[in-house]
């Protein structure tokens, strides 16, 4: 299956959601006047894509329309897929080489499936020969470690971890001498959900970001920030405080196959400008798949 | 809430815009409407809802009270709130007992609402109250979500029943029920697995758990970050199970939590518990007024209040008001009460509460959360004796100060003349104070802050 295939799959219910609500806006005529319009916008802000965003596309709409005078279903359709697609921006991959040693951060606020994600990934990257290892550096949530160790006998990985309420910085530690020591390839890093806007543990993750650049100079470094698809305009201020304090290189939005209309993902882009990595489609191993810009924003759309 | 300006700030600009106008048009209305609109979904409030209040504000605010009045957009906001907590809280949200004298609780939501975290504070709730609660996990599919609630269990002392090797859920909830009955408990808490209300198999295990358990309050647990899809998630658990109730988490953080307004219009059903933190004793009851004032990002004064006395030691701050007023007021006090305002968190969060402080007020590059920083640094390199008498402090032990503390010399000297200007303050309040009624405070509280 292409990745648009999954894609559609996967976001099943937005696509039927904004393109049916869009076939129904355009159905009475072939042409969009004012009222279709703002029923377009709404449509918009239901998909979490957020009212900012949602105004941005409906004025590039409209600049576009009193500009060519062409208001017709395939001019709107067009300019707001070429919209999304500018706010979205090109692929990004993760680009890690064997050989040497690569740490992925994994963080974000509670609750929006890092574990399961370091799960997927390890299991992900040892399927590309990747000799994989991680860290539990989620010591405050009871029985987070527990959940990590399972994954790490699912795909046979070694996990460092210290007790319930230690330090998370020296799991980190540890974590990267025992990467290093072992020689691993890609050394993963759980970290505790935390809301962005408690000081002291966004204090506390700045300083494992230090620590990682102090002890592996030599590793590339990936921060990801995962991000819950159902989150609703939240999901920006998590983006903006959590670049400013542990570098975030790029965004995993889990959850996109379910409740979710996943338009949290453009709010997210527009505000941000952080490349989106990765997708999370569902709870099996290898439900992890590729952000890709143009299927995504096709699976949203109905076909031109 | 860097983004978002609160919605008063933006009403307030709409009038001003119309100052020097004799009375409101139906234009001015409809900006004002738009910008409420925007602000409501900004909260993520559902569109249905929000489309529906704001015609029913519009209609309210074209009556006399608006368009006569000289602040109009303050009556504005005076409607929209009233409205938003007339919706949220219609009915009481008390948690049911069952009259059996045998209360069944179940938890439901999506994956990483933070049920079971939610499970365990609410059982230190009812254990506190008197009941004899039991915990039980009839999550079989998230690795160690079992164990989790057992750590949690443990740590509130509340007895815990899990079964991590068995697959169906429905047989570990017969048990955990005979379990509780024969342990005399009067409570059990089903802490059960997320899952998508798409996911049909998902939801027939619920009621299949349900038929088993029979339970005396469906509670669906959110969190308060959902966007848009919060009315369809609570619908659908709605129809398919009967919910009785919601319980939202994470409101310690800055989502404006627009889907508590959402689910409870659509449903009818009461939000009943918030959960305000990580720790176990983190839940309270929901306060309408105060849910409306934060969707509105109109400043939470009633919050700020609270952290206040939360984290502010009241012995110690009584003992430094007591050593004020005989005027012994030292540099080590000066150094306890910075940490004292430190506590309540950032400088920047404190302000955000305040109404008329959004994002849009607030000099943001010139909060400096680091300013107490240096100060208390400066005191903590002086000597005991220093930090009592100042005033021994000569040009030799400045500088040593000022080396070691990081800081320079006229730092030290600019802590210095803070000190006395605000010990000489301190001198002409007591003089107050004494002239008037013993023991009061000096008009400030009695938390003793002398800035």
């Amino acid at each position: 299956m292409g990745f648009l295939d999954v894609f559609k799959k996967g976001l099943k219910k937005t696509r039927d959601f904004v393109s049916d609500g869009f076939n129904k806006i355009a159905a009475n005529m072939g042409v969009f006047d004012e009222d279709m319009l703002d029923e377009l916008e709404m449509l918009l802000v239901q998909a979490d894509i957020g009212a900012r965003s949602a105004t941005w596309l409906m004025d590039k709409i409209r600049t576009h329309i009193k500009k060519t005078g062409d208001a017709s279903r395939e001019a709107v359709l067009n300019q707001l897929r070429v919209g999304m697609l500018e706010i979205v921006g090109k692929p990004g991959r993760l680009d890690f080489q064997k050989g040497s040693l690569n740490i992925i951060l994994l963080v974000g606020v509670n609750g929006t499936g890092k574990t399961t994600t370091a799960g997927k990934l390890c299991s992900r990257y040892q399927k590309e020969g990747f000799r994989t290892i991680m860290g539990a550096a989620d010591t405050f949530r009871a029985a987070a470690i527990d959940q990590l160790k399972v994954w790490g006998e699912r795909t046979s990985t070694p996990v460092i971890s210290h007790d319930e309420g230690s330090d998370p910085a020296a799991v980190v530690y540890d974590s990267i001498k025992a990467a290093q020591a072992r020689k691993a390839d890609l050394l993963i890093l759980d970290t505790a959900g935390r809301l962005h806007n408690k000081q002291n543990l966004m204090a506390e993750l700045a300083k494992i970001r230090r620590i990682i650049d102090r002890e592996a100079p030599e590793a590339k470094v990936e921060t990801l920030l995962v991000i819950d698809a159902t989150t609703g305009q939240n999901a920006v201020v998590q983006a903006q405080v959590f670049s400013e304090v542990a570098q975030v290189s790029g965004l995993i939005i889990t959850k996109m196959d379910g409740n979710a209309k996943g338009g949290v993902a453009i709010a997210v882009s527009q505000e941000t400008h952080t490349p989106l990595y990765l997708a999370g489609l569902g709870e099996g191993v290898d439900d992890l798949i590729d952000f890709d810009p143009d299927s995504f924003v096709a699976s949203l759309l109905p076909e031109a | 809430m860097p983004i978002f300006d609160g919605l008063a700030n933006k009403l307030t600009d709409i009038t001003a815009r119309m100052r020097g106008k004799s009375r409101v048009t139906e234009q001015d209305i409809k900006d004002m409407m738009r910008e409420i609109r925007l602000a409501l979904l900004e909260a993520d409030v559902h569109y249905q809802v929000v489309k529906d209040l704001v015609s029913e504000i519009s209609d309210k605010s074209k009556g006399a009270a608006v368009m006569e009045s000289l602040t109009p957009g303050q009556q504005v906001v005076k409607i929209v709130h009233e409205s938003l907590v007339d919706i949220l809280g219609q009915t009481s949200g008390k948690i049911a007992v069952s009259p059996s004298g045998f209360t069944v609780l179940m938890l439901y939501g999506l994956q990483g609402a933070g049920k079971t975290t939610t499970a365990a504070k609410l059982a230190l709730m009812l254990k506190k109250s008197g009941k004899k609660p039991m915990l039980t996990s009839v999550d079989v599919h998230r690795p160690a979500a079992a164990k989790q609630l057992e750590v949690l269990a443990k740590q509130i002392g509340v007895d815990c029943y899990i079964k991590p090797e068995e697959k169906s859920a429905s047989v570990i909830a017969a048990q955990a029920i005979e379990r509780a009955r024969y342990m005399l408990c009067d409570t059990l808490i089903v802490d059960t697995a997320g899952r998508m209300t798409i996911d049909n198999e998902m939801m027939e295990e619920l009621k299949l758990i349900g038929q088993t358990v029979k339970p005396t309050e469906k509670l669906l647990v959110v969190d308060a970050m959902i966007g848009q899809e919060a009315v369809n998630v609570a619908l659908a658990f709605d129809k398919e199970i009967g919910l009785d109730g919601f319980i939202m988490t994470k409101l310690d953080g800055d989502a404006r939590g627009g889907a508590a307004l959402s689910i409870r219009r659509m449903t009818g059903k009461p939000i009943k518990l918030i959960c305000v933190g990580e720790k176990v004793d983190d839940i309270e009851t929901f306060y309408p007024d105060r849910m409306a004032s934060r969707i509105l990002g109109m400043g939470d004064v009633l919050s700020l209040i609270e952290k206040a006395s939360q984290n502010i030691d009241e012995k110690k701050a009584q003992d430094a008001y007591e050593r004020l007023k005989k005027n012994q007021f030292t540099l080590e006090d000066m150094l306890e009460q910075m940490e004292q305002v430190k506590k309540m968190g950032s400088i920047k969060d404190i302000l955000g509460m305040l109404p008329g402080m959004g994002a849009k007020n607030l000099p943001v590059d010139e909060v400096d959360d680091n300013a107490m920083e240096k100060p208390a640094a400066i005191i903590r390199s002086m000597t005991v004796k220093e930090r009592r008498n100042p005033s021994i402090l000569n040009a030799s032990r400045r500088r040593r100060i000022a080396s070691g503390s990081g800081t320079t010399v006229q730092d030290v000297n600019r802590l210095i003349k803070q000190f006395e200007e605000t010990q000489k303050m301190m001198k002409k309040f007591s003089g107050l104070s004494k002239g008037r009624k013993k023991g009061r405070g000096f008009g400030m509280g009695n938390n003793g802050f002398p800035f």
